[in-house]
């Protein structure tokens, strides 16, 4: 049903459907309205869920760890700062091979404290074993949320699933979306038979100790695992499309891209304003294509390498940072190029919308102006250079 | 009792305390129990792959979320339906307990889940190798609270772990001592009794962090009972209910000189009269001359 909605109504609607056990999350803005949201559905009585109001994000990831250990579908939330102080439990719970969902609210990480979207929280967890989905808009955060339960719950899969919004622009922005009926989630997600859990039953000891003569095993599968994601999701998309008839790639999606000269690559709802600006500079025939990258974990190397060999120059947009070194974004874009005779001439990479700063259609042209000249290696869009005149020397 | 339910093939320490407690804990329990198990000595020794002395469901997460993990699982279980006849328990040494496990341990207790939670107190961080915690009593010598020229060890008494768990409003709260196996597992089958949350704290000798004789272990943990400086008692409700009384307690001294912890002590007797006042507190604070019923 059509309905329009904030986004984080949007999001808290599609979990009540996928019918989680176990909730449990810690407030922080700009992700909150989710859980508040999942809490009055749980009060009531219309997601028989047991919320469980916990004293931070690290008891959050430790609850749902505890609960999909134990056979039930979980579902956690946070950005930010929370997401950090979920850290050391967001290896856990992947270690553990828990299929865990979560929606990160990307937002800026202090400090200096910021409230606004970026995705440096997001994009710092890269190396966590967390399967990393990213929404363009509010109806893809939602299917996102399907196409993650079902993929981190096959039995061949079995790792968490981060869902990525932009915070605010996509958690506090209100859209049409098309909420699905509850036969319809059903028959695409039906209920979880964990393969594994803590049963009296049939005792299991997880979490042991692992010494080198195992470790690295144990890593190697999950290294294994995100490469078979990669063959997974479009068979999920295409499964998706014909309940839902919403078709995603699920992996990387390009929008005039076939002919394009010149291509921008970026994740999340800056696309949005990337592919109006790309319409501005079709309508005077210039040939400029977007390829959005929507799974940055695994990461689609192949696919984007297909997508992008034949354009003349690339430009990679980051909102986050690898402080010292190239932006994380851009640096895995040019290693997919790495020893390969097709490759653009120029692979440029710009920061932009650092800390919610708006990226605007002005944004945007600067980068398609820019990537006419000399490659840019982490070239700040919209900064401001009379703010950074102060010195301690 | 039926089967043992914490099997022998396990790699402690050699009159360990703590592996004598854990399995006298899930042995009272009973088969249908789920451990949660921070990080620590009982879970290295106990769950080395591919091998597993648990005989129950056991999950090890981190050092300081079991708390948190348990009421995952609780919740889990009260979701399916089938918390009715399983036992859960949050187990963690007195660092995972009392320091890094304090927050998620005070959410748990607040939240009121169904879970009996068990503080193996050897009194500092035995599995790096003796680090002083908040539970290292006053004078210890431990490799971050080294005795010297200029010290004598710990600077400061034990946190009062047992009262901080009272203070959460919770129905049920008791110390034990591996000195007394009885006692221990008629308090676990007690605790378990009760709906709603649960806080055990039991003395467990660490021989190798506390350098006594390990045949001395259950020696050792008697005679810190013996003299008050681990006093055994039970609140139920938040009102003490039971001590086990002391009518002739012994002086701390005779408990002291078992130790190497406390081997700088001997001669000092300034020092060794701040630790007998501890004591004397202690009894007290808990009546332990009173005539109240006691066990």
């Amino acid at each position: 049903m059509k309905e329009f909605v904030e986004g984080s109504h949007a999001v808290a609607e599609i979990v009540r459907l996928c019918k989680p056990g176990v909730i449990s999350a810690y407030p922080i803005t700009p992700q909150t309205h989710i859980v508040e949201d999942l809490a009055q559905f749980v009060s009531d009585g219309k997601l028989a869920a047991q919320a469980v109001n916990v004293e931070s994000e690290h008891s959050a990831a430790s609850v749902v760890l505890g609960a999909s250990a134990t056979g039930v579908r979980s579902y956690t939330a946070t950005s930010s700062q929370g997401l950090f102080y979920m850290f050391e439990v967001l290896f856990n719970i992947s270690g553990l091979r828990l299929p865990v969902v979560m929606t990160c609210a990307a937002r800026a990480v202090s400090a200096p404290i910021n409230i606004w979207n970026d995705h440096q929280d997001a994009v710092s967890l890269r190396d966590s074993g967390w399967i990393q989905l990213h929404a363009e808009d509010i109806q893809e955060a939602v299917d996102l949320h399907l196409i993650a339960y079902k993929l981190a719950e096959n039995k061949s899969v079995m790792l968490p699933v981060m869902v990525c919004m932009d915070g605010f622009i996509l958690t506090h922005g209100i859209e049409t979306v098309d909420i699905p009926e509850q036969a319809q989630v059903d028959s695409f997600l039906p209920p979880y038979v964990a393969p594994y859990k803590l049963d009296p039953a049939a005792p299991i000891t997880m979490g042991p100790l692992v010494d080198p003569d195992y470790y690295m095993e144990t890593r190697y599968a999950m290294q294994e695992t995100h490469k078979q994601v990669l063959e997974l999701i479009p068979g999920i998309t295409a499964e998706f499309a014909k309940t839902f008839g919403r078709q995603y790639n699920g992996l990387v999606e390009g929008y005039h891209i076939e002919d394009a000269e010149r291509v921008i690559v970026a994740i999340g709802s800056v696309c949005g304003t990337v592919k109006e600006v790309i319409d501005e500079f079709r309508a005077k025939g210039k040939k400029i294509g977007l390829l959005k990258v929507s799974c940055l974990r695994p990461f689609p190397a192949q696919q984007i390498y297909d997508a992008l060999k034949g354009a003349a120059k690339v430009a990679v947009i980051d909102r986050a940072l690898s402080i010292g070194s190239t932006a994380p974004l851009a640096s895995e874009v040019k290693a997919a190029f790495f020893g390969k005779k097709k490759a653009p001439s120029v692979i440029s990479s710009f920061v932009v919308g650092l800390g919610g700063r708006d990226i605007t259609k002005d944004s945007i042209r600067e980068v398609v102006k820019l990537l006419n000249g000399r490659e840019r290696n982490g070239e700040f869009i919209d900064l401001k250079p009379e703010l950074l005149k102060e010195s301690y020397e | 009792m039926n089967k043992n339910l914490f099997v022998s093939g396990h790699t402690a320490c050699a009159g360990c305390g703590q592996s004598m407690a854990a399995r006298l804990v899930i042995d009272a329990s009973g088969p249908n129990t789920i451990i949660v198990n921070n990080t620590g000595c009982l879970e290295v020794f106990s769950t080395k792959y591919p091998e597993s002395a648990w005989e129950v469901p056991f999950i090890h997460s981190l050092f300081e979320n079991c708390s948190a993990v348990a009421s995952g699982v609780e919740s889990a279980l009260k979701f399916l339906n089938k918390k009715e006849g399983i036992n859960v328990i949050a187990q963690a040494g007195d660092g995972g307990t009392a320091d890094i496990g304090l927050q998620a341990l005070s959410g748990m207790l607040e939240r009121g889940h169904d879970i009996l939670f068990v503080c193996y107190d050897n009194e500092a961080y035995m599995n790096t190798g003796v680090q002083r915690s908040g539970l290292t009593p006053f004078d210890s010598n431990t490799t971050t609270s080294p005795a010297g020229s200029k010290s004598f060890g710990n600077l400061r008494p034990k946190k009062a772990m047992p009262e901080i768990a009272v203070a959460h409003g919770i129905p049920y709260v008791a110390t034990a001592s591996v000195a007394f196996p009885q006692d221990i597992q008629r308090k676990v089958k007690k605790a378990f009794s009760i709906k709603g949350p649960k806080y055990m704290q039991i003395h467990v000798p660490c021989p190798l962090g506390w350098r006594h004789d390990s045949a001395l272990t259950l020696s050792v943990a008697k005679a810190a009972v013996d003299s008050g400086l681990y006093p055994l008692f039970e609140y139920e409700n938040g009102q003490l209910s039971a001590v086990r009384k002391l009518p002739q307690a012994k002086p701390v001294e005779e408990y002291l000189k078992m130790q190497g912890r406390f081997k700088h002590l001997m001669g000092a007797a300034e020092e060794i009269k701040k630790v007998q006042e501890i004591a004397d507190g202690n009894i007290k604070k808990y009546g332990l001359r009173d005539q109240i019923s006691g066990n």
